[in-house]
């Protein structure tokens, strides 16, 4: 049994709690999330059905015309499935109109404004629904920072960001999520034929069993070699994790006064709720 | 004497103090509709837990309007709670109440205050000075508040003032999940409260809250635990609920006889090591 097994029944007990009391409690009843195709977004769908009801939840496919057509195909499966409220939005021109005015981006710009462009839909959908925006990053992304500040990124509640990718799978096919939709390689479907682990240059499930010795076991980097990783992996994924923590707080505040937010000025989000 | 421990499972909102009161006093309605002689509430019930600087906004004195009305309703039924208490010189403890018959009979004040991890209750809390058990109409009790309870010498020391019950409460976040049954904070506490019941031959009474603050979740299985270490009544997991558990005097009679090793136990063994080592670490 791997170290990352989950008793799934609990944490679907916790995870669905958590979005229900975290929404209701800020008097709300709605959930707002981006529908990729792909698995992490599938699993908060399920989860936040069963939380708030599936008339409740609204989920948005916003593909661009580079995406695979078969990440939408995958994001209506899950909608159908689940009787959430689904719409499809081409972000298409608005994010062609924008790299008309500047040409010469790159690829991971591209990318970068794609997520961006996104988060502005959930943002302004949220608005008009009357819902919180749902998280959709899981642990092993948000330690390795595979993913777009400001973008992809930004949510006002994540339930699986503290779960790694192998328990993504895990407790995906104890909801039930549709099989081509957990087989599938996982891809972040910026153009055809990319998958996350080519661009990682290592596996989920090996990144996961380093993780979670490394941040939640604590392990020292000797502990880690003996057990078994190789230094080379162990250093770049620490690496990965130490370089991408400033997507991971909010920005700094220079301090001048005696109480600066969040440094000695401190209340819980859910101050008062 | 046999007596009936109601253990409000409840669910407070984070510094709301008017609305945790008025869950507190409905959960003391059903306690006494139940026709249970005490209510138990958890660590912080009219407060919440993850205050930070909320901590001097919702502390109240022991002469405050709610302390008052608590002690009203404690004559109908006895009362174990916890709050924020504010002293005269403006110190703010983690503190647990006790009322019976209208009168305040004990204040604990949470000694061992965890700041690792996800906790850091020392940044904003002064600390409790001392563990003493008092007398009520169901023999003698002695109070912890979570934390003080890993410290194996708070229990003991409410043992040896001849405490009979310990009452624990508690706001324990969930966490440690797994593959196995049971969330690792729960198993964790479970083996706890059995074992320090087992080894005082005492009976405890654990209540932990329930609900999420800032994503992190408690996980209630509020429990009565028989002298012998068995647990005799467990609430919810994760949910609110009310446990009604009839405490039978007898089985404390009974596991006294049968394993009587409080009655054995050695304290004046104990200081004198105790001395022996505080002088040692000393010199």
């Amino acid at each position: 049994m791997s170290a990352l097994t989950i008793n799934t029944a609990l944490l679907r007990q916790i995870l669905v709690g958590f979005v229900r009391d975290e929404v209701t409690k800020v008097g709300l009843h709605k959930g707002v999330l981006g529908l990729s195709g792909g698995i992490d977004s599938a699993l908060v769908a399920y989860i936040a059905a069963e939380a708030l009801g599936p008339e409740n939840v609204y989920a948005y496919t916003m593909p661009y015309r580079t995406s695979n057509p078969e990440s939408e195909a995958h994001a209506k499966l899950v909608a159908d499935q689940l009787g959430i409220n689904y719409q499809v939005l081409e972000i298409t021109p608005m994010v062609d109109a924008y790299f008309d005015v500047v040409p010469h981006a790159d690829n991971m710009r591209r990318g970068n404004k794609m997520a961006r462009e996104r988060m502005t839909v959930l943002y302004d959908h949220s608005a008009e629904v009357g819902g919180l925006v749902l998280g959709t990053s899981n642990k092993t992304e948000l330690l390795l920072g595979y993913g777009t500040l400001h973008g992809d990124m930004a949510s006002a509640l994540n339930p699986i960001g503290d779960i790694y990718k192998s328990q993504v799978w895990e407790l995906s096919e104890a909801m039930g999520v549709p099989r081509e939709v957990i087989d599938k390689k996982p891809s972040a479907d910026l153009w055809a034929g990319q998958t996350d682990e080519q661009d990682l240059g290592f596996t989920y499930r090996d990144a996961d069993e380093l993780l979670y010795r490394m941040v939640d076991q604590r392990m020292s980097r000797e502990e880690l070699i003996a057990f078994g990783f190789a230094a080379e992996f162990i250093d770049k994924v620490q690496k990965k994790v130490q370089g991408s923590h400033f997507k991971r707080r909010l920005p700094i505040i220079a301090k001048v006064s005696n109480r600066t937010i969040d440094r000695d000025f401190r209340y819980a989000r859910d101050w008062g709720k | 004497m046999d007596f009936t421990v109601a253990l409000a499972q409840i669910k407070p909102k984070l510094g709301c103090l008017v609305d945790n009161m008025a869950l507190v006093e409905a959960a003391i309605d059903k306690g006494i509709a139940s026709g249970a002689d005490l209510v138990m509430f958890p660590e912080l019930a009219l407060t919440g837990y993850f205050l930070k600087d909320l901590v001097p906004e919702v502390a109240l004195r022991l002469d405050a309007p709610q302390i008052e009305r608590l002690k009203v309703l404690s004559r109908q039924i006895s009362i174990a709670i916890g709050f924020v208490e504010v002293t005269a010189d403006y110190r703010f403890f983690n503190s647990a109440l006790y009322l019976e018959a209208g009168e305040i009979l004990h204040v604990h004040r949470k000694v061992y205050l965890p700041t690792y991890g996800l906790f850091d209750e020392q940044r904003y809390l002064a600390r409790g000075d001392r563990f003493r058990a008092f007398d009520t109409r169901f023999g003698r009790v002695g109070m912890l508040i979570c934390e003080d309870m890993w410290h194996l010498s708070s229990s003991y020391i409410l043992a040896m003032d001849n405490a009979t019950t310990l009452l624990c409460l508690s706001s324990s976040p969930a966490r440690g999940i797994s593959g196995r049954e049971e969330l690792g904070s729960a198993a964790a506490w479970q083996k706890l409260t059995s074992t320090t019941a087992m080894f005082l031959n005492c009976r405890v009474a654990y209540c932990n809250r329930v609900g999420y603050e800032d994503g992190i979740n408690f996980w209630g299985g509020s429990e009565v635990i028989a002298p012998s270490g068995d647990v005799t009544h467990r609430a919810k997991l994760l949910e609110e609920d009310l446990l009604i558990a009839k405490v039978d005097e007898g089985a404390l009679r009974r596991e006294r006889i049968f394993s009587p090793m409080i009655r054995d136990e050695n304290m004046g063994l104990t200081l004198n090591e105790l001395k022996r080592i505080d002088r040692e670490n000393n010199r």
